[in-house]
């Protein structure tokens, strides 16, 4: 075994045009961003204030800055397999060879659902939810920033992939035996194992942390029935997490172990069983589509109550709903392959079941309609968010309940069908759900809010897009075109093809307008300033503190009486008090630990995919160092003392004043 | 006066991030209960693929596994002595009973080699069946576990002896007494699973 195991300058795709052109402009944008940094002399502030911090604030817009880069790659994987299904029709085959195009849908759906959907859900949880109730951080404030750069490691894997080596092109599911050594002796498969895995940690302390937060760390006086509906929906998220990401880590660990060691879990000989993989991959992946929906429920529910300026309809029913949702979206896992050949009974126990998720569904948005009933609905962007997703998570929703029938799933499985459903729900309701939050707190967490105009072109874009791009693959998946096709030949499918890769470039046009809007508000930010904290007249917690909130987000903590807490302070006059005196603040320090022990286990994963024996050892045991010196750090938190908590609260409290007077 | 009040104040943000340690660590269990969980299922999927080789009926010693379950089970009771000692701010007893709860970790996993050594030298290694593949998982994932349980307390060993007992160490021997308690019970699980079904 050499040196670098199975690494060498063969692994570059020099021959591939389009992959060495990409590289090169990734090059180039990041020797700009160094040279600026530079220049501004920014490296200090960029290391000391945003990648040791472990402020929950800035870690969530951390990730939610690599969900939006995520989401620029995932997109550019999009359009390039809508265009090539466009081009590749009546049996010519496009710019796109196989392997390469098998590369990009997988990359295309790991890199949305593990590196976009999930930092952003997670990145908005993180700046939100401490807020929301009126805690300082989180439970763990180091474990978070760990969170954070494990995800950022399982980023840089994904993103390496494309340069040195390959990705997996087994589809974003990585079924064997397909994903076995026999049929996948290459790295792309051990890129997809080591980083989802390494990923998938850090979500796994981001559930753990955040269940503790929200149970042990909420206001004096805030009942759990009191939570803001955003917390709660984000609660069962983390309890989700908790209960379904160690069911992935033993799934992938399995594969590995296939991979690595010759073991026989998932291979055709010697006893293997590959639907166990499937089994555990979906017991997984189906809670998993319900972690990145309950969040964006609960950004829908406090959109529309603040906007209609009502109590959200129902609170205690949008709970125990969200409980069920989450509750039921662990029983329904086989419902992705009815096909497997289970007896008559077991398909129809999935099936009844996963028909069922749409009454508490169902019970949501009667809630979200019985609140706008009789309310005064303010038509802002995230309102518009709210309302696109209402129509199209319905839909997607209705055909999904078609899915669930164990009869028609024989004819749509593995359909383009399919794909239109998921991204029915999963854009329709996630993305639309992350973009509405996006605007709806971008003040709480910058300090300005976003240019309207812009905002709205990029969500009738999106829309519309979206409507254009996803519906021509229902009538494909009737028409009988399964998914992961690479080139066609079928007349009767042309016209689809290409209106769904028009579409795609709509969407594209609501991205590139999302862009121009945070140029445009970054540019106007002094006249779109929130000098007052609580730009939309808001509800809860998060609106009490300054915009962007004090780094120990409040001075004194309040006495919660009601569950929309800040209103119901608003009303008695609790609201813009200074409170008798101040006492000293106890916060964390900053530390660099997460970061390098993140890049440690990031070098280790790597190591490990190259065969790299040695270095992954020295990555794991420089990992495991950082960790235990972090444990005997002593110097690890300070007090904030008075004057200064003075100083800042007087500035947010005269702001108010002006506000208020103006 | 003020001073009090602040110092008050400062025990009690101790005292509420202590608690959190142990709560955390606990749900951190649950989720590790889940990655057993995973292990067992797919166990009672692929036990009885042997695939024309060895089942449990012909590997499993029985006598050796009770000698090996005793070490184990032993050393729980052992640790609850040394977490008896450390609630009394007895250093000494503490160390004694870590050290105590530590050989009979050690022996525990000594046995464990053994055996695995043992099934390999004879040409019944994991890459031979999907049996053998659950089996060595499974167990060596609670072996795992139980190795890491051995460092962390020596690294706790180190700590008591030059630190003594102070809150924030009792807290970490509290959570690392969850945690040999909490891979007790999955042993009595493959204990039972795992060997008792296999060769009865």
């Amino acid at each position: 075994m050499s040196f670098l195991g199975k690494l060498s300058i063969e692994a570059v795709p020099y021959h591939e045009p389009i992959v060495m052109v990409t590289l090169g402009v990734v090059a180039v944008l990041g020797l700009v961003i160094a040279g600026l940094i530079t220049k501004f002399k920014a490296w200090g502030p960029l290391w000391r204030d945003w990648i040791t911090s472990i402020d929950h604030k800035r870690l969530g817009i951390m990730y939610i800055l690599l969900a939006l880069i995520m989401l620029m790659r995932g997109f550019a994987d999009a359009i390039m397999m809508r265009t090539q299904l466009a081009a590749a029709t009546n049996g010519a085959e496009g710019y796109l060879p196989p392997e390469h195009y098998d590369q990009i849908f997988t990359a295309h759906g790991v890199i949305m659902i593990i590196f976009m959907a999930m930092p952003f859900m997670v990145g908005l949880m993180n700046i939100i939810v401490p807020l929301q109730i009126g805690a300082r951080d989180v439970a763990f404030p180091f474990l978070n920033n760990l969170s954070f750069w494990l995800t950022a490691g399982g980023a840089i894997l994904i993103n390496l992939s494309l340069g040195v080596g390959e990705f997996a092109k087994t589809g974003w599911v990585a079924y064997p035996p397909l994903a076995g050594l026999e049929y996948s002796p290459g790295v792309g498969v051990d890129y997809y194992i080591w980083a989802l895995q390494i990923s998938g940690l850090g979500t796994l302390l981001t559930g753990v942390n955040f269940l503790v937060t929200v149970f042990k760390m909420r206001a004096p006086g805030m009942k759990l029935m009191q939570m803001p509906i955003f917390t709660w929906t984000c609660t069962w998220g983390n309890i989700l997490i908790a209960a379904s990401f160690p069911i992935l880590t033993a799934v992938l660990a399995m594969l590995t172990l296939d991979r690595y060691l010759d073991f026989h879990f998932f291979t055709n000989d010697l006893g293997g069983n590959s639907m166990m993989y499937i089994n555990l991959f979906w017991a997984w992946g189906h809670p998993e589509v319900y972690i990145l929906v309950l969040p964006a429920f609960g950004i829908f529910s406090e959109i529309i109550s603040t906007f209609t300026a009502k109590r959200l309809f129902g609170y205690k029913s949008m709970v125990y709903a969200s409980g069920a949702i989450a509750i039921l979206g662990f029983i329904v896992w086989l419902h992705h392959f009815f096909t497997m050949g289970s007896s008559a009974n077991v398909n129809a126990f999935f099936g009844i079941m996963t028909m069922v998720i749409a009454v508490p569904t169902g019970v949501k948005l009667f809630n979200w309609l019985f609140t706008m009933y009789r309310g005064r609905l303010t038509i802002t962007t995230p309102v518009l968010w709210t309302l696109g997703f209402m129509v199209t998570f319905t839909i997607g929703g209705m055909t999904g309940v078609l899915l669930a029938i164990p009869g028609a799933d024989y004819v749509l499985h593995n359909s383009l069908f399919l794909i239109a459903h998921f991204h029915n729900t999963i854009i329709g309701g996630a993305v639309f759900g992350y973009l509405a939050g996006f605007a709806y707190w971008f003040p709480k967490a910058m300090g300005f809010k976003l240019d309207e105009k812009t905002g709205k072109a990029a969500f009738w874009c999106w829309q519309i897009g979206f409507m254009l791009a996803f519906m021509p693959l229902y009538v494909l998946g009737f028409l009988g075109m399964t998914r992961r096709l690479n080139h066609t030949d079928n007349p009767d499918w042309n016209i689809w093809l290409y209106i769904a890769a028009f579409g795609a470039f709509v969407i594209a046009a609501g991205i590139f307008f999302q862009l121009l809007q945070l140029f445009i508000s970054f540019k106007n930010k002094e006249a779109l300033k929130d000098t007052t904290g609580d730009p939309w007249n808001g509800h809860t917690l998060e609106w009490s503190t300054a915009s962007p909130p004090q780094y120990y987000n409040f001075a004194v903590i309040p006495h919660i009486k009601d569950i929309d807490a800040w209103t119901d302070m608003k009303e008695r006059g609790e609201a813009y008090q200074k409170p008798e005196k101040y006492a000293p603040i106890h916060m964390p320090k900053n530390t660099s630990a997460g970061f390098f022990m993140s890049m440690s286990f990031t070098v280790m994963c790597f190591a490990l995919i190259w065969h790299i024996w040695w270095l992954a050892a020295v990555g794991f045991i420089a990992g495991i160092a950082v960790f235990i010196k972090r444990c005997y750090t002593s110097d690890v938190d300070y007090y904030v003392q008075v004057d200064e908590v003075e100083t800042i609260e007087a500035e947010h409290l005269s702001a108010n004043a002006k506000g208020v007077n103006a | 006066m003020s001073s009090v009040a602040t110092d008050m104040h400062h025990d009690h943000d101790h005292e509420h991030h202590e608690n959190n340690n142990v709560f955390g660590f606990w749900v951190y269990l649950m989720t590790d209960c889940l990655l057993f969980a995973s292990f067992f299922a797919t166990y009672a999927v692929l036990f009885m693929n042997t695939a024309g080789g060895v089942s449990g009926k012909d590997i499993f010693e029985l006598d050796f596994v009770a000698v090996e379950t005793a070490a184990l089970l032993l050393s729980s009771i052992t640790f609850g002595f040394a977490m008896i000692a450390a609630h009394k701010q007895n250093k000494g007893g503490t160390l004694l009973w870590l050290a105590v709860t530590w050989v009979f970790g050690a022996v525990f996993i000594g046995m464990e080699i053994y055996e695995f050594h043992h099934l390999i030298v004879h040409g019944n290694g994991p890459d031979t069946s999907a049996f053998l593949t659950a089996f060595f998982s499974l167990v060596g994932l609670h072996g795992l576990h139980v190795t890491s349980g051995l460092i962390w307390m020596t690294i706790l060993i180190i700590e008591v002896m030059r630190r003594g007992l102070p809150d924030k160490t009792v807290t970490r021997l509290s959570c690392l007494s969850l945690f040999w308690h909490f891979l007790d019970i999955v042993w009595i699980c493959v204990f039972t699973v795992v060997y008792l079904m296999g060769a009865l």
